[in-house]
């Protein structure tokens, strides 16, 4: 076995052994910790398999904001997790068995001689002049440029989405009327009062 | 070189341990969104998988797509369950069920 196997080998454990921690750990922030060391170690493989810029948007995209934004959540909510996990024994059989068999299932596809062929059998190794990001970028801007856009706007109705659930109005609070005020006029706010000088 | 089989059965294996993590803690909603990021990373792990074995990117890019509704689903999620914790003050499944569902 060479060094690649070796590493690939030893990302996939610490990404199997993490992902069984956050489904069983029962603090949340735990859980959150947890799978941010399963994300690294998959972008860690995915760097292995010459995604170069997908395993580092993983790392900035998810680890640096889906996971935060989890955290955050989690520490905001001030959460009794005793209840939550009574029903974690009377679950842990009928979780096992179908998460069993459904990775046997799948395991005896992949691991079929169909996906050892021999074109799937050898990828090309790229030299260190190959740039994933220019090829990616490439691909985006020309065959993909339309479903780039709606992926844009995805993430527009997601942002005003959030904000919109979130938003609260609070009568206590005093807000700014920005039309209001810019609409504003002289005659509106100042009064020139003329009186007389008082002489000594 | 590793061969491909590797990579899916990895994937394989994350998602079903997602699939029993949703099964496991059916109480806790914040766990349940974690498996189902879970999920997602192991579906994203065959795309990249067969783009860097058959030498075309368009996997890649599918998982830059997956990666953006993946990162949109998150943020609602999440708004959601803000939202409802503000109402209700619980976010324990067994509360949350006024629809009588």
């Amino acid at each position: 076995m060479n060094i690649e196997v070796w590493v690939f080998l030893t990302f996939s454990l610490v990404a199997v052994a993490s992902a069984v921690r956050v489904i069983t750990v029962n603090h949340s922030v735990h859980a959150a910790l947890f799978l941010v060391l399963t994300f690294f170690s998959c972008a860690g493989i995915w760097l292995l398999a010459e995604a170069e810029f997908l395993g580092l948007t993983l790392v900035l995209v998810y680890v640096g904001a889906v996971m935060v934004l989890f955290l955050f959540v989690v520490m905001m909510l001030d959460v009794d997790t005793a209840p939550m996990q009574e029903g974690f024994t009377r679950y842990l059989p009928l979780g096992l068995v179908i998460g069993l068999v459904m990775v046997a299932e799948m395991v005896l596809v992949v691991a079929s001689p169909k996906f050892s062929s021999e074109k799937l059998s050898n990828a090309v190794a790229h030299g260190a002049d190959y740039s994933n990001t220019e090829e990616l970028g490439k691909a985006i801007y020309t065959d993909y440029l339309y479903q780039f856009e709606i992926a844009a706007v995805i993430l527009l109705v997601a942002i005003i989405a959030a904000i919109a659930l979130t938003l609260r109005k609070r009568p206590e609070t005093k807000y700014q009327k920005p039309s209001e005020q810019v609409k504003v006029k002289k005659s509106d706010r100042l009064r020139i009062v003329k009186m007389k000088s008082e002489q000594h | 070189m590793v061969p491909l089989s590797y990579y899916l059965i990895l994937g394989a294996v994350l998602f079903g341990l997602s699939v029993a993590g949703i099964f496991l803690n059916r109480k806790n909603i914040i766990i349940l969104l974690m498996s189902i990021e879970l999920m997602l990373l192991a579906v994203n792990m065959n795309f990249v998988a067969f783009s860097h074995y058959l030498g075309d990117t368009a996997g890649q890019v599918f998982v830059f797509f997956i990666l953006t509704v993946a990162a949109a689903e998150a943020a609602i999620g999440l708004a959601i369950l803000v939202v409802l914790f503000r109402n209700w003050r619980t976010i324990n499944v067994n509360d949350l069920d006024s629809m009588k569902g």
